[in-house]
Parts: structure tokens; C-alpha cells; sequence
């Protein structure tokens, strides 16, 4: 217990340092970019792939409990899909899949800086690196997830829209009519306060176990699946927490 | 000049360092020698600050390092360059991006000028046309150079080199010793080397500190070194039989 406080507290200074500011505003300009880029472009295929099936695969399972029910219409399908893919699946589906590779990457490189001394060679140049290292993945990270979470909403609306093609189950009209009809706006500000949450604990999480490693490649990778582990529980337990005081 | 006193390091129960001082004189190769495990780097890490020192003070030309906050370091850290005995060339950036990082982040020099800047130092450590190569495609040696550019690319006063030489050949060994030499005497550089390895000693060492069982144990120069007979410096320095006899028979 005293453990678990004395990281909590290290885990807080190493935030704090985190956003002093910086230096040299266009170098970290930089670097939030290139760190965006990565974590964006390397996980759009997993987050497209994955999206997509999970859309498809409500939509059939909803089908498959609807049939028995002749009352409700089909068309609700294309309602619950979208209402589903936002207030839940899009958000959480896409936190705990990058935190498996965002996380574990991030906790990764900074460990292997860290165990490589790189990050001494920063520190002696006399570079904040806290500030320099952890800021702008954080700041990448906080903007892009959300952004992969609405691409992930509008594959798995696509997903659901195909199996119901492939199976019959509706019509083009009847879908998109559900999936328009009734939208409201306050769904989408629940998943991106969500998905920002998603972004920084994933992203704060990974560099704090990655920055804060000794040892060596044994210990990388350790911390790196405490990193995955770790986060993972944090984003789960905040959902909960999001939708029970916002919805 | 670098002056070191009474530094005293523990890790847990353990005591590294057990009150070390000295002095490092500028255009000079100061060396600090030792069996591994000996706290040769940490003392190097004391002196630039990576660790901090649980007693004692460093003066860099009077300057108290030990009593400074984080902001007025920076002034002195500006001043310092460091070879790592890893090289820790950063793995994501190309050779020449890695030299011009320092520049960068705290220059406001144009491209003109930082290209120009590190195209002299990649060719004053012998490495042209490796600019747009990465760390991992260079060899043990070169590796060492680039961090020998990185380390002089913002002009510093002091350099630290922990274990310049390890993992290279014997040849190249020398060859990067009389590189880190040469700088020193060529912009006056209070230069700090960690080593194990005779060659180094007999070939760079203006000034010899050797560290053993947490203490100073020993200082003087390469001259005085042989005319050592016995002790544990003798025993280190000496380290095979053959060596031993060596010196024994040998007359200078
Ligand atoms: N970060 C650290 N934490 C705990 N012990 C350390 C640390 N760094 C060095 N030591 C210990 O200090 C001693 C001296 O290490 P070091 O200075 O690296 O020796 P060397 O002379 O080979 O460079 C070793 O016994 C090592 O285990
Ligand atoms: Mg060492």
C-alpha cells in the first residue's frame, strides 16, 4: 500500500514536469507531430479492422434477437449500431487496443532510452526531459484517440451496413434511417470526454513505467506489459465512472 | 579546471564512493582508472550531475555545481559534452541529426550554419558522408566518433568520456584515444576519461587518478605510473604474469 502511493506521487511530479514549459516551442512542435503521426497511421488499420467487425457483429447479433420479436422493426438495427459503436464499443474497443500498442510501445522505446542512457545524453545537453520526452506523447496521444475513435464509429456504422447487406436483414434505407434517426448530440461529447480520458491514461501510464525503468531488457519488458495491464484496468474502471455521472 | 571534493555516493547499504577529491585540469586528458565496478562512472555521473552526491561539492572553474537549482545547472550543462559508454546516440535520428540536436534545441543558428557546423565536427572525427545514416548501421568505431562529433558540436569546456574505448579493437581503441586527446589540446578542454585499459593509460594519461574500494587510492601521471613496484595500483595496472615480469626486468 505504501507502495502503491509512493508511485502514485512519482507518477504525479513526472506529469507536472511533463508540461513545464518548453524550451524551444518549435522543436516539441515537432516532435507532438511525428509522435501524433505515429501513433495515428501505425494504428489505423488495427482500429479500421477491428471497428469494422465489431459493427457488423452487432448488427447481426441484433438481427438474430430481433427475428424472434416480430415487433420490432428492422430498422432500429441501424439506431442501435450507431447508438452502441458511440457511447460504448468505439471508445472502449479502440482504448484497449491501443493500449496494447501504443502503450506497450511507448513504454518500450522510453525504457530502452532509458536502460541505453539516451535519456542521460538528453539530460546532460540540458534538455528537460520529462518536458521533451513524455508532453508531446501525451498531447499526441489526447488529440489523436479521439480522432481514431470517430473513424472507428463511422467503420463500424459501415460494418453494420454490410452485414446486413450480406444477410439480408434490411434495406440500404431502412439502416441508414436508423442510423440517423433520433441522433443526439450529447452521445458524442460522452465519447470524446471518453476518449480524451482514454488518451491520456494510456499515453501517462506507458511513459511514466517506460521513463521511470532499471535494469535492462528483462525489465523493458516487464514495465511495458505492467504498462498494457495497468492502463487497461485505469480505462475500464474511468468508463464506468464516465457513464455512470454522464449518462 | 574541475575540482571534486570529498564526494561520497551510496546505493541502499551500499557505499560506492567513500570521499573521493581531485582535481582535472583543463587541456588535458584526466583520467580516472579502476577495476570495473570500482564507481568510475559513478563519479562521472556525480560530476555532471546524473546522480546526486550524498556529500561533497564539484567546482566547474569555481562554479558549485552541487549547491545550484535546476535553472543555473543549465548554464553549466551548456558547457559540458559527454561521451557514454554506450554511445546512446539517439536510435530514431540520423547520424547528422543526432550531431545537430544540441544546436537545434538551443541555437538560433540558421540551417546554413548548423549544417556547416556539423559537417566540421563529423569531419574533425573523421566521418564524412555518414550524415544520413542511422546509429544502427555503424560500426563500434564509429559509432564512438559520432558521439565524439555530438559531444563537441556546442563547443564545450569540459568532456566526460566513460569508457571511450570499450568494445573496440585494439587499434581503433588507440585511434579514438588520440581522437579524444588531440580536441582537448586543440580547444584547451578539461577533459575527463574513465578507463580500465592500459593502452589509454600509457597513452592518453596526462593525469592518472585511480579509484579502488571506494576511495583515491592513487594519483599522479603516466610517468609515475612505472616507476610503481607494488600495491594493489601495481597489481591493476600489471594485471597478468607476463605483464608483471615484464616490467620487473624491464629498466627505464
Ligand atoms: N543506479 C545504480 N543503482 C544501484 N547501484 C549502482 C547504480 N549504479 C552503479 N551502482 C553500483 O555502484 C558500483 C560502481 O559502479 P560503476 O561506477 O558503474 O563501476 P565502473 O567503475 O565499472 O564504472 C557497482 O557496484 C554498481 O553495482
Ligand atoms: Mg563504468
Amino acid at each position: 500500500m505504501y507502495k502503491f502511493f509512493e508511485q502514485l506521487g512519482a507518477y504525479l511530479i513526472l506529469m507536472r514536469q511533463s508540461f513545464s514549459k518548453p524550451e524551444k516551442a518549435n522543436m516539441y512542435w515537432n516532435e507532438t507531430f511525428r509522435q501524433a503521426r505515429d501513433i495515428g497511421v501505425g494504428s489505423l488499420p488495427i482500429i479500421a479492422i477491428v471497428s469494422t467487425f465489431i459493427g457488423a457483429v452487432s448488427a447481426v447479433q441484433f438481427a438474430y434477437q430481433f427475428r424472434s420479436i416480430s415487433l420490432v422493426p428492422m430498422w432500429w438495427i441501424g439506431s442501435i449500431v450507431r447508438k452502441g459503436m458511440i457511447l460504448e464499443l468505439a471508445p472502449t474497443i479502440s482504448a484497449l487496443l491501443l493500449a496494447g500498442k501504443v502503450g506497450s510501445n511507448i513504454s518500450s522505446e522510453l525504457g530502452t532510452m532509458r536502460i541505453s542512457e539516451q535519456i542521460d545524453a538528453y539530460e546532460i545537453m540540458g534538455v528537460n526531459t520529462p518536458a521533451y520526452l513524455i508532453g508531446p506523447k501525451i498531447a499526441a496521444s489526447v488529440v489523436v484517440v479521439p480522432m481514431l475513435v470517430v473513424i472507428a464509429v463511422f467503420l463500424g456504422i459501415i460494418g453494420g451496413w454490410g452485414a446486413g447487406m450480406l444477410g439480408n436483414f434490411y434495406s440500404n434505407t431502412e439502416y441508414f434511417r436508423g442510423v440517423t434517426d433520433n441522433f443526439d448530440g450529447y452521445d458524442v461529447t460522452v465519447m470524446l470526454t471518453k476518449a480524451v480520458l482514454f488518451g491520456f491514461i494510456m499515453s501517462s501510464v506507458s511513459c511514466y513505467k517506460g521513463f521511470t525503468v532499471q535494469g535492462g531488457a528483462v525489465e523493458i519488458g516487464k514495465s511495458s506489459t505492467q504498462a498494457v495491464v495497468l492502463s487497461s484496468i485505469l480505462m475500464i474502471i474511468v468508463n464506468f465512472f464516465v457513464a455512470f455521472f454522464l449518462l | 579546471m574541475i575540482e571534486i571534493r570529498d564526494i561520497k555516493k551510496n546505493f541502499g547499504t551500499q557505499q560506492v564512493l567513500k570521499g573521493i577529491s581531485a582535481t582535472f585540469e583543463n587541456g588535458k586528458c584526466n583520467l580516472i582508472i579502476g577495476k570495473s565496478g570500482s564507481g568510475k562512472t559513478v563519479t562521472l555521473k556525480c560530476m555532471v550531475g546524473l546522480f546526486e552526491p550524498d556529500e561533497g561539492s564539484i567546482f566547474y572553474d569555481g562554479r558549485n555545481i552541487t549547491e545550484m537549482n535546476f535553472h543555473n545547472r543549465k548554464t553549466i550543462r551548456r558547457e559540458i559534452g559527454m561521451l557514454f559508454q554506450g554511445t546512446a546516440l539517439f536510435d530514431s535520428l540520423t547520424v547528422e541529426e543526432n550531431v545537430r540536436f544540441p544546436l537545434d534545441m538551443f541555437t538560433d543558428q540558421t540551417e546554413e550554419e548548423k549544417r556547416e557546423r556539423v559537417n566540421f565536427c563529423l569531419g574533425r572525427v573523421n566521418l564524412p558522408n555518414t550524415n544520413l545514416k542511422f546509429p544502427g548501421e555503424l560500426s563500434g568505431g564509429m559509432k564512438k566518433r559520432v558521439g565524439i562529433a555530438r559531444a563537441i558540436v556546442m563547443n564545450p569546456k569540459y568532456l566526460f568520456c566513460d569508457e571511450p574505448n570499450s568494445g573496440l579493437d585494439p587499434k581503433t581503441a588507440i585511434v579514438i584515444d588520440d581522437l579524444i586527446r588531440e580536441i582537448t589540446i586543440e580547444y584547451n578542454i578539461t577533459t575527463v576519461v574513465n578507463t580500465h585499459d592500459m593502452n589509454s593509460v600509457m597513452g592518453i594519461g596526462d593525469k592518472v587518478v585511480f579509484l579502488h574500494e571506494g576511495y583515491k587510492y592513487w594519483e599522479g601521471t603516466k610517468q609515475q605510473i612505472m616507476e610503481i613496484t607494488d600495491g594493489e595500483l601495481f597489481d591493476f595496472i600489471f594485471a597478468s604474469d607476463f605483464l608483471k615480469d615484464l616490467r620487473r626486468h624491464a629498466k627505464f
